[in-house]
């Protein structure tokens, strides 16, 4: 293969542009090809990023993006790089969220029924509307796992939380002010923490190197010549091969 | 050309062939390969082995050594930082640490610096390019390796960290990676991370390609996130200092040579700081977004290798950046997702790849740079779809998961995954996904040791940017434990190192004597280093841009 095998494959190329869709940025009109994301089109069209684009590929929540489109009513939801551009789509990036967080150290609490509640009362003036819910581009059950942590299910509050990707569009359109994505990052903490149970597999291992075991089997290792232990990789025993079905090997 | 479930219909015909051939497929075991025969596929097919993708690099600690393209290039550009346009004798930071980047490696540093080394809050600054956590290190979907099961132990995993870095790993290092690995999986219970666990408490663990145990310790398919968002959490409780959309240009050195600070660059005010420091950790990350080799990357917005080129300019030396890790499960279809990564954890979990026929060809569970290799020779062999936009690839065969574990897996243990598809009008649970090879991971950088120094006095290193500890090849699961165990190295060790240290006059001369080494050589570039971010504006708008503002 040579390189030029592969350069099809470049990304963030423009492939042929071969329709287009018009689309408003901050109120400009552009034609942008149809098939790419909001976060291409953007970049299409001539700006260079440097808010507002993270890891571009819906785990860092940078690319917040709210839009309508014509004379719809409705307001709409997305993550710039998880989005694909429809006509007439009018968009802003939300470039920070102020969402203050509370300061805590979670080795000085316990996961009480109130413990959440006491770090951020204001869950308590949650009015049920669910709009926090309706802006989540990861579709959690926000205002659900809201009324688990006034509730004091954190184990709950933890799991229904669990993919967020911390936008902030919850954030941001709480008529009671909530920071919900902090509130929940303190659930899932104190789940994690506290709530999981202990895995005793790992305390035992954890004894074992405490007592120096292993030590003297590794350094052994790293002093063998190289055709010694290349013999000792190829005999390896795999266990997803289901080479330790018949018994373990040392 | 029709759309059927979100795929055209032509590759709606090879995926019947799938759907026809998966109850048989799921009873055959494709054996893996024998060393003799992965050499072979890798030879024949990997990047790596290509002569058209790298170059001697013609100055500085590694002149002579080959380095990919990409990478050369930038050290073969002058700075683009104008010495004369910076005052020195102001100082606008004054501290004991400076961390450069707030990923996994620059967070995990600061708070065992803080909290075990006991450096006061104050004394410690990240700088970073973009947002504190934005980084690869949120972006690891499969996990993170331990041996901690019965079955298992630290020696087996240094084996097979050894081996699948082709024995080219300094063993030092990867006897840390290994031996460490328990005692982070405990600090991150500690801080309150949400492994996936069984009843009884014991984590869920996956097996990896290339371990010879299961070891992968898993958060969903949002391990990174989860690890990182709970660091940092952490980090923002003790208000350890950060300055966001500020990356440092240039290191800093002393009229003594000691590495000393950093000249950081905002972004947003085009200001630039002179940051003084005791001790310095480089921990900027990858390169993915140098698309070397011209592949697709997995990588964040901002990974564009600057710690290399900065820790070049003053003297560091790299090691095996003679090698990328191409993904072999990137994303090829639909367009819009092209180069991001499906996690390793779908073949964990017992998809399997198979041809345009439907039919297997390779071990699932391969090392990354095998399993690569052996996507691209079926592809080469005609054995591969190509999209409408022009990207090879095979299909993985996701649908197998739920027959295997149960209804419902996918969207549990793979809800990012899922999700992701679905955006797409693509359901993973019913039909299987697109994927070819895409740059994931930088296995080479700044060489450091298991203290996480550099050549340089006064600079440390770790993470993605550092070299040796996976040697010319990566294993899943390894960087989210490489970033931990290093950084946890470099945090401690900063500690102390500054408690000797008095910093003299600093100076930038090692960047004039950079750039007139260019000039004597009478080596040209139109680029100047480091890049900062990739370009990926319109090429139309770039042709009639004009400089006034």
């Amino acid at each position: 293969m040579t390189e030029t095998d592969v350069e099809c494959a470049k990304q963030d190329e423009p492939s042929q542009v071969t329709a287009t869709v018009e689309i408003f940025i901050m109120g400009k009109r552009y034609d942008v090809p149809i098939g790419f994301t909001i976060m291409k089109a953007i970049e299409f069209a001539g700006y260079q990023y440097i808010r507002s684009c993270g890891c571009r590929a819906g785990f860092c929540g940078a690319c917040a993006t709210v839009y309508r489109k014509g004379q719809e009513q409705k307001l709409h939801f997305a993550l710039a790089c998880q989005c694909l551009v429809e006509e007439g789509m009018y968009l802003v990036q939300i470039p920070f969220v102020p969402a203050n967080k509370a300061l805590y150290d979670i080795n000085d609490l316990a996961p009480e029924d109130n413990t959440i509640l006491t770090i951020y009362p204001e869950i308590a003036r949650c009015v049920s509307c669910n709009t926090c819910t309706k802006s989540c581009p990861q579709d959690i059950k926000v205002m659900m796992y809201i009324q688990n942590s006034l509730r004091g299910n954190i184990a709950k509050a933890a799991e229904l939380s669990f993919d967020c990707i911390q936008c902030g569009l919850c954030a941001m359109r709480c008529p009671a002010d909530i920071k919900h994505y902090h509130v929940s990052q303190l659930a899932r903490r104190l789940r994690g923490k506290y709530i999981d149970p202990e895995s005793k597999e790992l305390n035992a291992r954890l004894k074992e190197l405490e007592e120096g075991k292993y030590m003297d089997e590794v350094d052994e290792m790293m002093s063998m010549d190289r055709d010694i232990i290349l013999n000792l990789y190829k005999k390896r025993k795999i266990e997803a091969q289901g080479d330790l079905d018949e018994g373990a090997d040392a | 050309m029709k759309i059927i479930d979100g795929y055209p219909d032509y590759m709606m015909e090879s995926i019947k062939l799938v759907e026809q051939k998966r109850e048989k497929n799921l009873k055959i075991d494709v054996p893996a390969l024998t060393m003799e025969g992965r050499e072979k596929v890798l030879k024949a097919y990997h990047p790596d082995f290509m002569d058209s993708t790298k170059r001697e690099v013609k100055l500085g600690p590694n002149k002579g050594e080959m380095i990919y393209n990409g990478i050369v290039d930038l050290l073969e550009s002058k700075s683009i930082l104008d010495t004369k346009s910076v005052d020195l004798t102001k100082i606008h930071y004054d501290v004991d640490i400076l961390i450069i980047g707030g990923g996994g490696a620059g967070t995990v540093a600061a708070l065992f610096a803080h909290e075990v080394g006991g450096v006061p809050k104050d004394k410690i600054l990240i700088t970073t390019k973009l947002r504190h956590g934005d980084a690869n290190s949120m972006m690891a979907q499969g996990g993170i390796q331990a041996a901690d099961r019965p079955v298992d132990s630290p020696t087996i995993h240094y084996l097979d960290i050894y081996g699948g870095g082709h024995f080219t790993n300094k063993p030092e290092l990867a006897k840390a990676l290994a031996m460490d690995a328990p005692r982070i999986i405990k600090w991150h219970l500690d801080l309150g991370v949400m492994y996936d666990r069984m009843e009884n408490g014991e984590f869920q663990e996956l097996s990896g390609g290339g371990t010879s145990r299961n070891r992968m310790h898993s958060a969903k398919d949002y391990s990174g996130m989860e690890l990182m968002r709970n660091i940092r959490d952490r980090a923002r409780n003790l208000e350890i200092p950060v300055l966001e959309f500020c990356p440092i240009i240039e290191l800093l050195l002393d009229d003594q040579g000691i590495v000393s600070g950093g000249i950081a660059f905002n972004m947003e005010t085009d200001e630039y700081y002179v940051i003084r420091s005791k001790v310095t950790i480089l921990a900027t990350g990858g390169s993915g977004r140098l698309h070397l080799s011209n592949y697709p990357t997995t990588n964040h917005y901002g990974a564009t290798g600057d710690g290399l080129v900065m820790a070049y300019h003053a003297g560091a030396n790299l090691k095996d950046l003679d090698t990328i890790q191409i993904h072999p499960t990137g994303d090829a279809y639909p367009e819009a997702v092209v180069g991001i990564l499906s996690t390793e954890k779908i073949r964990g979990l017992g998809a399997i790849p198979l041809n345009k026929d439907g039919d297997p060809f390779v071990f699932p569970l391969e090392p990354r740079d095998v399993e690569s290799a052996a996507f691209i020779q079926e592809c080469k062999k005609g054995k591969g779809l190509v999209t409408p936009t022009g990207m090879p690839g095979v299909w993985l065969d996701s649908p197998m998961i739920d027959i295997i574990h149960g209804k419902g897996t996918i969207e549990t243990k793979l809800a990012g995954e899922y999700r992701k598809f679905k955006r797409f009008d693509i359901d993973m649970t019913k039909h299987p996904i697109f994927v070819y090879p895409t740059y994931h991971y930088q296995n080479g950088g700044v060489e450091i040791n298991e203290k996480t120094e550099t050549a340089l006095p006064g600079l440390l290193a770790a993470g993605e940017v550092t070299g040796g500890v996976h040697g010319k090849n990566r294993l899943m699961g390894n960087s989210l434990l490489d970033y931990n165990v290093f950084g946890r190295r470099a945090g401690l060790h900063a500690a102390e190192y500054i408690k000797t240290r008095n910093v003299g006059k600093l100076s930038l001369k090692h960047i004039d004597d950079y750039n007139k080494k260019l000039d004597e050589l009478n080596i040209k570039s139109d680029i100047k280093a480091p890049i900062l971010l990739p370009e990926y504006r319109g090429k139309e708008v770039l042709a009639r841009a004009l400089d006034i503002l």
